[in-house]
């Protein structure tokens, strides 16, 4: 007989191996999946999460990691932050959408005037719209007691609605011979969030995303407020009986959240992507719920689940140029990665214990 | 602008086409919480059962198997939320998500090769009369068996919650699984089966989109419509007639959204096509004051200690 043994404590030792034993899990799983899907398996996972730091070209996809790490990371610590207390943002993706379309307005609206306060305005407007956005379920919550899950989702689809209407009207590129999309950022220096150093992939999302770690980081473990998010999504009883007060949480988790996920929507549209296009989001909101768990809601575990997810990003790319592995296998790895991890957390939270039937 | 060309008996037929996949969702989850189980997988599992029939009818040539494996679609797709949360005992919310992420890669990838297809139509129910009825006949008589079953379906689980003492033990379980426990029921068994019957509505439901709804499959094609189920649930406080009625409302809203947008309203696309979904949230604010009827258990996990 197997059976299931609450730990008192969550253990330590499984908590930081589950997301290593899931990453093995995925890859196993994974290549079976590329097997059945005819592609050699091995030289699929090796394409994924070899050739992009080590392989031939290497010197071409290492910025692209931090690129496309950024968003991931940036997103995924606000959302660690709510998961953390159990308020459930999973409407991260339109908040990208909005602080993208809001930063890029924002931007447009001095265009061509060139001043060095352009951009700093832009960062915090996107960041404010982010804000704002998340802000509507958060004030529903609090207010009306509405469930946050579904108000943000629901969110998601307004807001890609909104980008979609930037795109094609109020956005749109006056000069852009009719096709929908906003004028190109990369074209106007005050509004263009180069990279730091030519050819690294640093620009100032990845700066930004680097603060937040370090932030999130402090805040969890220094200051009450951080002690308030654990307390709260540990033992919620006790923190009401400590004072903890839910609304002020709840804005704040959400804020925050819908803030930092504003955030890498503008540096998005005014680096990498360059401008406001109906495809614009290409689902990092959603993405960075699996970094989330992954690093364990951990700050420091965010920054490098948000590496590994950037790796598969592009990987599955160079496997679907060279391998013509579809892009859809990569979001079904991506899935897979989050549903190992739930599933070894059972080692965390409880002992197995094998003992003989008892005789009646 | 051309009001006039909106037939009012089309739409109602037409409302209560868009409504169908809504309300096989809804029904499946609202089984699913009232045993106690919070799931947020509605849209992977949808969308597994609209890719899983639309192969099916594809290759067999015939819609009703088509369903049928939806639902067994569905249902085997729901095993894996079964084994987060009832087996390894991972938190409901994360698990759903999980699934629906999982669902969404899974469907597109399955889905590559029935891009473009048209699958086979099932017939209408024509009953000779009836049906050639002037407004009546349309509205009531015209439809494909499936909107039926769907409305069978919400009759079947209202009379078994009711008045079954299956509907009994499961709602005993969703209020408080200790008590289930201590008087015998077998409260991971009857939630497992639960989470399947919601598995098997909701592929149903997708299905319904993919097969004759739109009919043909594009990837994420389900579009938020399990989270508009979800949404719904809680809108029906628990109630499969208020479901019933909740689906047409948001059924209503789409077909007159989507008509508005034929007809050249002066209002923008974009602003008719995300209606459905502020509206969803308005309803939302405006039901969520009462939460009595929510089962007490939702959401947490049970785990029987010795």
């Amino acid at each position: 007989m197997i059976s299931l043994e609450k730990r008192p404590q969550p253990s330590r030792a499984w908590s930081l191996a589950t997301p290593l034993v899931a990453v093995l899990a995925t890859m196993v799983f994974g290549g079976l999946l590329f097997a059945m899907l005819g592609k050699p398996p091995i030289e699929a996972i090796r394409t994924i999460f070899w050739d992009p730091l080590f392989g031939e070209f290497a010197f071409y996809y290492r910025p692209q990691l931090l690129v496309k790490g950024a968003p991931l990371v940036l997103i995924a610590i606000g959302l660690s932050l709510g998961f953390k207390a159990g308020i459930w943002n999973i409407g991260a993706e339109g908040q990208y959408i909005i602080g993208a379309i809001v930063g890029a307005a924002v931007g447009l609206a001095f265009y061509p005037y060139e001043a060095w306060y352009i951009f700093p305005l832009m960062v915090i407007s996107g960041a404010l719209g982010g804000w704002a956005w998340a802000m509507i379920p958060a004030v529903l919550k609090v207010r009306f007691g509405t469930n946050e899950i579904l108000v943000s989702l629901m969110l998601v689809y307004v807001a890609e609605q909104l980008l979609a209407s930037a795109s094609l009207r109020f956005l749109k590129n006056p000069e852009g011979f009719g096709f929908p999309g906003s004028r190109n950022l990369q074209d106007y220096p005050s509004a263009f969030n180069a990279d730091l150093i030519a050819g690294s992939g640093m620009h100032w999302g990845v700066v930004a995303a680097l603060i937040a770690v370090i932030f999130a980081y402090v805040l969890l473990n220094r200051h009450m407020l951080g002690f308030h998010i654990r307390l709260t999504g540990e033992a919620p009883r006790a923190a009401r009986f400590a004072g903890v007060n839910p609304s002020r949480l709840i804005l704040l988790c959400l804020g925050m959240s819908g803030a930092l996920a504003g955030l890498a929507g503008l540096f998005e549209v005014s680096g990498p992507a360059g401008q406001i296009s109906i495809d614009f989001n290409v689902g990092y909101g959603f993405t960075a719920i699996i970094v989330a768990f992954l690093g364990r809601l951990h700050p420091i575990g965010i920054m490098l689940a948000g590496g590994l997810m950037a790796l598969t990003y592009i990987g599955g790319d160079i496997a679907q140029s060279n391998l013509g592995l579809p892009s859809a296998a990569i979001q079904v790895f991506q899935g897979m990665l989050l549903f190992f991890l739930l599933a070894l957390d059972l080692l965390t939270n409880y002992r197995i214990t094998l003992h003989k039937p008892e005789v009646a | 602008m051309d009001l006039s060309a909106i037939n009012p008996v089309l739409l109602i037929a037409s409302l209560m086409v868009a409504a169908t996949p809504i309300l096989l969702a809804a029904i499946g989850e609202l089984v699913v919480e009232k045993a106690g189980v919070l799931n947020l997988g509605v849209e992977g599992m949808m969308i597994i059962g609209a890719i899983g029939g639309f192969a099916i009818t594809v290759e067999t040539g015939s819609p009703w198997l088509g369903f049928i494996a939806s639902a067994a679609c569905g249902a085997v797709f729901s095993l894996l939320f079964v084994l987060l949360t009832q087996v390894a005992q991972a938190n409901q919310v994360a698990s759903g998500l999980a699934l629906t992420l999982f669902g969404l890669g899974l469907s597109a990838l399955l889905g590559q090769s029935y891009v473009g297809i048209k699958p086979p139509q099932m017939g209408k129910l024509e009953i000779p009369f009836l049906s050639d009825l002037p407004v009546i006949g349309p509205i009531l008589f015209g439809h494909d068996p499936i909107l039926y079953i769907g409305i069978a379906l919400t009759a079947g689980v209202w009379a078994l919650l009711k008045y079954s003492r299956v509907g009994l033990v499961l709602r005993a379980v969703g209020e408080n699984h200790d008590a289930a426990h201590a008087l015998g029921y077998k409260v991971v068994r009857i939630r497992i089966l639960a989470i399947m019957f919601g598995g098997a509505c909701a592929g149903l439901g997708g299905a319904y989109i993919s097969l004759i709804r739109v009919p043909q499959w594009t990837e994420g094609m389900t579009a938020g419509v399990g989270w508009i189920a979800l949404a719904l649930v809680v809108f029906s406080s628990w109630k499969p007639w208020r479901a019933l009625l909740g689906a047409y409302l948001f059924g209503g809203i789409t077909v007159v959204q989507l008509n508005l947008q034929a007809a050249g309203v002066a209002i923008p696309v974009e602003y008719l096509a995300m209606s459905p979904y502020v509206i969803t949230i308005i309803v939302l604010v405006i039901l969520s004051a009462d939460k009595s009827s929510a089962p007490a258990a939702l959401g947490r996990n049970f785990h029987a200690s010795r």
